[in-house]
């Protein structure tokens, strides 16, 4: 059974359609990266998961529950850091983590500690006098310090420095290793090709692509740079194959994964001295989707609401 | 001068963001002042009640205290007597309000830094909010003695009454001009400037308790301590008694003080750091804080304290003048009839008491709405999507909350009645007795707050963007039903709309239950209200 499953989910704030029927699959035990523009609906869908809104329609269920009837019972089972962490001011660092381990129904105190000291963060520092990314530590430590069956990550390292990047790719390792899963939206994609078993790439709410990302590379064309002896001819003409340029001597061209067999074939005819292939990254993927976001079409349905 | 580049742009920002408060401020002062001018002349029409009124008001400490000196037995005199204490706090608290959020507030929320990193002067930002602050003190007066020649009076007392209450609001710009730079949160600073007021309260109240009757007159004159108060100095300009108009002066040359001290400091200091620095807490939690009941004391505890030592002092001083009140009054019929007017009965020194206990339940409500919309607060920073997060229920979470409120005011509505009562007591001799007596009384006032506590809870529930402006409009409504409805001889019916007339004003008249049972059925349905709007809602920031 699914840890997330959302079909058709629709949420509009006043006349905003802010989603328009989105699907959601994370299965057990995976980190699932959830891609998207700013006001794409992320964080949206992530706050019905929680009940903290109300769907308008469509199905969805969280750990086998209903996300708002069952919340009491699904938030024993899960543990949450928002993107934008606020606390209570006068509290100290290390009461809130204790506080929000204790609501959550205890906390892992050895665990509590290790993490503290592997976040280098001091716990005895009031609330309000920590930086953007401490206070992002807290709710980590918080969260990664219960012991819960899903992690719901809200762009989690948007104030963290490379080395506690590090870090904290090292502790969700830690937690899906234990059979967590994870549910993370990110715009760091090198956090997320580093750690994400499959991925959803939500645009205008609804997502857009999903699937590992061995899948998704499979959907887009591969980069290919070749060196022959010969001159190459005839390329336009394969099946398959773009964007073809000369580039000092060699020729760069894109081909659909599909007829990457037929194109090799071609190539040998003329004597291959040198060839580079290099499948998409995922930031070619993602500005594939959000291409036209970029030139002219905005994207902002309700910011982060 | 380039510290002060872009006042005039922050300025306009400031108006544009306080363009509704700013005009209630402005325009508010001269209706009320209008509304009480009339009402005024109504009850004392003619030269003989006036005496009789200045006659009691230079006579009886309690009236010395909460009012002020009488000026003379000119009708203007007696409006001012009448009107200035309230009109003066007022001034005072918004002037401050209005300055802490256009400074501090903006260094707190980081919205200093983002305008600072911009062509904006060091001091452009306070600079801007006390231009604007001052202008609006210095508008409404203008219109307030308007208000008041319109009302009859005429040109120079007017004049000098509008003065010193914009005299009032233009010092306290000055105070919370500094304080501003000294706390880190702008909720210590408006603290540390509402205490100021507190002082300043006391202090004048005190010099005027001290004060000595003119000889062959009706004038009282203050002793020295008033002379230390800002709310002193508006008592002693004299309007319609002998204008000195060199008085004015005072506040001014506070303002002028304040503002160079805060210019001082704002020199000194880093962008967002106070003269407080940050304490340090500690590394674990104390298992008392780890629970949604543990989380919510922890909270309000620092408020409520504060509380606690404003209603204890209040209670004892207010008992303890209540030991006068029967021989100062009794042979004056005009201010019998005032307090029996507020708190009814034929007992003078009952009625005043009730009276008394009345004015701290309705002060008392502004705690229940003040704790309770810290609601809507964490709902607005973020911390309550954290907290819902968690297996805490919506309800469990509310309830908590409206838990602690109503149990702050229970405790603080207690300690009012015992205070009082043992301020009244030590002075007659029965203490036990009169806290026992005046305890019991004021937990009667109960289910009043407990429908305020409703009303907050259901604007929350279903309104959440409109809760804090609508729960503080029911409060001042409830206010002036209470304090003016009578006064202003407004008909029954609008007086029924708030719970305080409900209460049956013990000690001066009888105890009946129905009522009481009444308004906590009331409060309960609005409570389960708010709790059940509050779960079917989204929870918007």
């Amino acid at each position: 059974m699914s840890v997330i499953s959302i079909e058709n989910l629709v949420k509009t704030f006043g006349g905003v359609r802010a989603l328009d029927g989105l699907d959601l699959r994370v299965e057990p035990g995976e980190v699932h990266g959830f891609l998207g523009p700013n006001g794409s609906g992320k964080s949206t869908t992530i706050r019905i998961l929680l009940g903290l809104l109300r769907r308008d329609s469509g199905q969805v269920r969280l750990l086998g529950g209903d996300p708002w009837r069952d919340a009491v019972a699904l938030h024993r089972r899960l543990a949450y850091v928002p993107g934008d962490v606020n606390l209570w001011p006068n509290l100290s660092g290390g009461e809130a983590i204790d506080l929000f381990g204790a609501l959550r129904g205890g906390l892992d105190h050895r665990r509590r500690d290790e993490l503290l000291d592997r976040f280098d963060l001091d716990p005895t520092k009031k609330c309000r006098t920590y930086s953007k990314g401490n206070r992002q530590k807290v709710a980590i430590v918080a969260a990664f310090a219960s012991d819960v069956e899903l992690y719901v990550l809200d762009e989690p390292t948007s104030g963290l420095d490379p080395l506690m990047e590090a870090v904290f790719q090292e502790e969700v390792r830690e937690l899906t290793g234990a059979g967590a899963s994870v549910l993370l939206s990110s715009h760091v994609l090198a956090e997320v090709e580093a750690l994400c078993d499959r991925v959803s790439i939500i645009r205008e709410g609804r997502v857009v692509e999903a699937g590992t990302l061995t899948e998704l590379r499979h959907l887009a064309r591969t980069t290919v740079t070749v060196e022959t002896v010969r001159p190459l001819t005839g390329l336009e003409a394969l099946p398959g194959v773009h964007e073809v340029r000369p580039i000092d001597g060699r020729v760069r061209l894109e081909v659909e994964p599909d007829h990457l067999d037929a194109l090799l074939g071609h190539l040998v005819r003329f004597e291959v001295r040198a060839l580079t292939s290099a499948p998409p990254t995922l930031e070619e993927l993602f500005l594939r989707h959000y291409g036209d976001t970029a030139n002219g079409r905005s994207a902002s349905v309700g910011g982060t609401r | 001068m380039s510290g002060f580049t872009g006042t005039f742009r922050l300025a306009r920002l400031a108006l544009r963001r306080d363009r509704i408060r700013l005009a209630i401020w402005v325009l508010g002062t001269p209706l009320i002042g209008y509304a009480l001018a009339e009402s005024v002349a109504g009850l004392y029409p003619n030269e003989r009640t006036r005496l009789g009124y200045a006659e009691t008001a230079v006579t009886s400490v309690v009236a010395r205290a909460f009012n002020g000196p009488v000026a003379g037995v000119d009708l203007g005199a007696v409006v001012v007597t009448e009107t200035y204490l309230t009109l003066a706090l007022l001034a005072a608290l918004l002037s401050t309000f209005a300055v802490i959020r256009h400074t501090r507030q903006n260094e707190e929320t980081g919205r200093a830094e983002l305008l600072g990193a911009s062509a904006v002067g060091r001091y452009a930002l306070l600079t801007a909010a006390l231009v604007v602050v001052v202008g609006a003190n210095v508008l409404a007066a203008g219109l307030l003695a308007a208000a008041f020649v319109g009302a009859g009076l005429p040109v120079a007392g007017s004049t000098a009454a509008a003065a010193a209450i914009g005299g009032v609001g233009v010092a306290f710009t000055g105070v919370a001009a500094v304080t501003a730079q000294l706390t880190v949160t702008s909720r210590g600073g408006n603290a540390l400037a509402a205490a100021t007021v507190g002082a300043a309260f006391l202090l004048r109240a005190a010099g005027d308790v001290l004060g000595e009757r003119e000889a062959g007159g009706v004038r009282l004159d203050s002793a020295w301590p008033t002379w230390l108060s800002p709310l002193g100095w508006g008592t002693q300009l004299r309007a319609f008694g002998g204008e000195r108009w060199w008085v004015l002066a005072l506040p001014v040359a506070l303002l002028v003080t304040g503002v160079a001290l805060a210019f001082a400091l704002a020199e000194r200091r880093d962008v967002g750091a106070g003269l407080f620095a940050a304490r340090r807490g500690p590394a674990r939690a104390a298992t008392g804080l780890l629970s949604p009941v543990g989380l919510t004391w922890r909270l309000h505890r620092g408020a409520l304290a504060g509380w606690a030592v404003a209603v204890a002092v209040l209670g004892l001083s207010m008992g303890v003048a209540g030991h006068e009140v029967d021989a100062m009054i009794a042979d004056n019929p005009q201010a019998a009839e005032a307090i029996a007017l507020l708190g009814g009965g034929s007992e003078l020194v009952d009625a005043y008491l009730a009276a008394m206990l009345g004015l701290f339940a309705l002060t008392i409500g502004a705690y229940v709405v003040q704790a309770l919309l810290r609601t809507r607060n964490d709902e607005s920073d973020g911390v309550l999507e954290a907290l819902l997060a968690t297996p805490v229920s919506r309800t469990r979470w509310l309830g908590t909350q409206v838990l602690g409120a109503v149990l702050g005011a229970l405790a603080l509505m207690l300690l009012a009645g015992v205070t009082t009562g043992l301020g009244y007591g030590l002075a007659v001799g029965d203490p036990v007795g009169r806290v026992a007596e005046l305890g019991g009384a004021a937990l009667l006032r109960m289910p009043a707050l407990l429908v305020v506590a409703g009303v907050v809870a259901v604007l929350f529930g279903a309104l959440p963007r409109w809760s804090v402006a609508l729960s503080w409009t029911v409060l001042i409504v409830f206010l002036l039903l209470g304090q003016l409805g009578a006064i202003l001889d407004l008909p029954q019916a609008a007086l029924n709309l708030s719970p305080y007339t409900h209460i049956p004003s013990v000690p001066a008249a009888d105890l009946t239950v129905l009522p009481l049972i009444t308004l906590a059925a009331v409060a309960v349905a609005l409570i389960a209200a708010g709790l059940i709007t509050f779960r079917r809602r989204d929870t918007p920031s």
